[in-house]
């Protein structure tokens, strides 16, 4: 049994939104940090959350930096912590057009040097905090303010693209699954180098459900294979109970996008886009897992 | 201890006597030397610094930013086009009011492809908030990034500063170099708002209209308030290591009648025109103009002057005669010259003076003679 602390580092009166999961994602990861953490923001709904100078919402040190900048910003952190001998977590928070789309390069780089510290991407599949349009991790079919007919193209496999730069740590997570989260966070931060965990985030404006419901939301997407929890420890991939069950008696993809506004009057070819994602990524990790890869 | 020495080599060499604690690189024509002498020193154990090998110039000034926030002395260089990509980050380390020191090597913009000295790379950055100083020589090359971080740490200053120094003109050419013991010259850093983990706080936070305008006015505060510190320190500077700077280096100016005012190399070689000029009767005499941020005072009244810009602003005119019609009221004979690495001979600004047209802009070996 995972012993979640009762310390809160992101204190109430939030400007999220109701229903907000970046937040209740934050809440965990910071549980699992402690207080010797520094977390590092590009532009992102994190950006908000925290409220407006000179109050903030965060009992930690938060450097908000440049929509590109996240993973340079905290190479440079990391570095001055290891040259001044201080044991401080660096932690990116980055929404994911801050990862997978302007950011991508500053991760890559930072990967590639070894940088000694975690990149959670919170993903809510679009750009949320400027209005939700289309970003590279929006799925096919999704309907954004940029996408009104609903997203032409499949969602980047971002996970591939971090896995290439072989971090000896990475993983997926869920809100919805908070223990998992938490332990997830605690074991990147025992290994050093850079680790990796990518969490899905469900948006009740943004993938129009209603706020009550992101727990929901984030389980269902669990159960329907959309989104599979695992992790990558040293090159060596293990797929978490609850995706496991999934892939045994997964619940229709349909359960997990009926409720969301965004994928309404979804046409057929999106719908087949959708679950031949979920099958290819479903089929990689179970092979993966199984060493045959 | 004198050497012979590259510009390139010059900032390398004081950037090693500064000891930053982290340094962020990317190679980028003229500077790659100055990133390259560093990993030397890293590599042989000379300086003991974090070396980032960064994979852009965006990424190299986020580091710096990510680095200097903690409490430690930071320093990267760049060029041109390094230093527009690196834009964004450039006007963050100001607003950040982190001591960050640069140096720049000044080569002109694309396209067409150029890597030779212009001056239009930095001066697109001068109003970010960092103080900027151009130099004339591989010494004060060496001199100026030695005083840099002096300045840019010092508690009334805290603003990133850049030096500026002449693609090839001065970053490959061999000068002779004096190195000194530093000894106390640069104190330790200490930044009041580093990141403390026990007193943790939101740094660049949402910042509504009245809290930004109040932090705007900061940064122009201590840029007025870096005039002092810059003096300070060239003068202690002068007075433990014997070379004296100001903000403007004159050079026979005294009875001068007509003035070239000029900045880094080009303003080296009006020096020597101005002694052709004597020479034939012409009470000549040179400003060179060394802190372009803060901008500086010129004595300019009852003078002709001529300025040379090696930069431009299209559709405004060369910044250096412009800002002297703005600050001094003077009508100089905007001279644009240099651009691209294009050769000014001493002969050359010899001849600007003796066919100066007060007021009018002349764009040399463009059009036709003057």
């Amino acid at each position: 049994m995972t012993d979640i602390p009762r310390e809160e580092y992101i204190l109430k009166c939030t400007s999220a939104c109701a229903g907000c999961s970046d937040s209740l994602t934050l809440r965990y990861v910071l549980k699992a940090a402690g207080p010797e953490t520094v977390l590092v923001v590009p532009a992102c709904c994190t950006s908000v959350i925290q409220g407006i100078y000179p109050n903030t919402a965060m009992n930690i040190p938060v450097y908000n930096v440049a929509f590109a900048a996240a993973a340079a910003c905290a190479s440079g952190m990391s570095a001055a912590f290891q040259a001044a001998g201080r044991k401080t977590n660096v932690i990116v928070y980055a929404g994911d057009g801050g990862t997978v789309d302007i950011g991508i390069q500053a991760l890559s780089g930072a990967f590639e040097r070894g940088t000694d510290f975690l990149y959670i991407c919170y993903d809510n599949e679009a750009y949320g905090n400027t209005g939700m349009q289309r970003s590279g991790a929006t799925p096919a079919g999704a309907r954004t303010t940029t996408t009104p007919g609903g997203k032409a193209q499949t969602k980047k496999d971002l996970d591939a693209i971090v896995a290439a730069h072989n971090p000896p740590y990475m993983a997926t997570a869920c809100a919805s699954y908070p223990k998992d989260l938490f332990s997830k966070v605690q074991k990147a931060l025992s290994i050093r180098g850079p680790k990796f965990i990518h969490v899905l985030s469900p948006c009740p404006p943004g993938w129009r459900y209603s706020s009550e419901k992101s727990v929901e939301m984030g389980k269902l997407a669990v159960r329907s294979g959309m989104w599979i929890l695992y992790e990558r420890e040293f090159g060596k991939v293990t797929i978490n109970r609850p995706s496991k069950a999934a892939m045994i008696r997964p619940v229709p993809i349909e359960e997990y996008l009926e409720p969301q506004g965004r994928f309404k009057g979804i046409s057929p070819e999106a719908l087949a886009m959708l679950r031949s994602v979920a099958e290819r990524n479903a089929e990689r990790l179970k092979r993966e897992e199984e060493g045959i890869c | 201890m004198l050497t012979v020495a590259t510009g390139n080599k010059a900032v390398a060499t004081a950037v090693k006597q500064a000891c930053p604690s982290v340094v962020a690189a990317y190679p980028i024509t003229p500077q790659t030397e100055i990133v390259e002498q560093i990993a030397e020193f890293v590599t042989s154990g000379e300086l003991k610094s974090q070396y980032i090998p960064v994979e852009s110039e965006h990424s190299a000034m986020a580091a710096c930013i990510g680095a200097s926030v903690t409490g430690v002395r930071t320093f990267t260089a760049t060029s041109s086009h390094g230093l527009h990509y690196m834009h964004e980050m450039v006007n963050w380390a100001a607003g950040a009011r982190l001591p960050i020191v640069m140096a720049n090597v000044n080569r002109a913009l694309g396209p067409g492809w150029n890597i030779w000295a212009e001056h239009t790379d930095a001066f697109q950055e001068r109003d970010t908030g960092w103080l900027q100083v151009y130099v004339g020589s591989v010494q004060e090359a060496y001199d100026a990034t030695l005083m840099a971080f002096r300045i840019a740490e010092h508690e009334s200053v805290l603003l990133p500063v850049m030096v500026n120094l002449d693609g090839f003109l001065l970053s490959h050419s061999m000068h002779p170099l004096q190195t000194v013991e530093i000894g106390d010259f640069i104190p330790p850093i200490r930044l009041p708002h580093a990141i403390d983990t026990a007193h943790p706080m939101g740094y660049g936070t949402l910042t509504g209209p009245d809290q930004y305008f109040r932090l705007r006015w900061d940064i122009e505060r201590s840029m007025r308030d870096s005039v002092g510190v810059i003096r300070e320190t060239e003068r202690e500077f002068a007075k433990r290591f014997g070379r004296r700077y100001d903000a403007v280096e004159e050079y026979r100016c005294e009875d001068a009648e007509v003035v070239v005012v000029a900045m880094g190399t080009l303003g080296k070689e009006a020096e020597v025109a101005v002694d052709l000029l004597r020479e034939e009767g012409v009470p000549a005499g040179s400003m060179r103009i060394r802190w372009l941020r803060p901008f500086p005072r010129l004595d300019l009244s009852g003078r002709d002057v001529v300025a040379i810009d090696r930069d431009y602003s299209f559709g405004f005119g060369g910044v250096i005669a412009r800002s002297l019609a703005a600050t001094e009221g003077a009508k100089p004979f905007s001279v644009i010259a240099g651009l691209g690495g294009q050769e000014v001979t001493y002969d050359d600004i010899a001849g600007f003076v003796r066919s100066r047209r007060p007021g009018e802009e002349y764009w040399f070996g463009v059009m036709p003679d003057v």
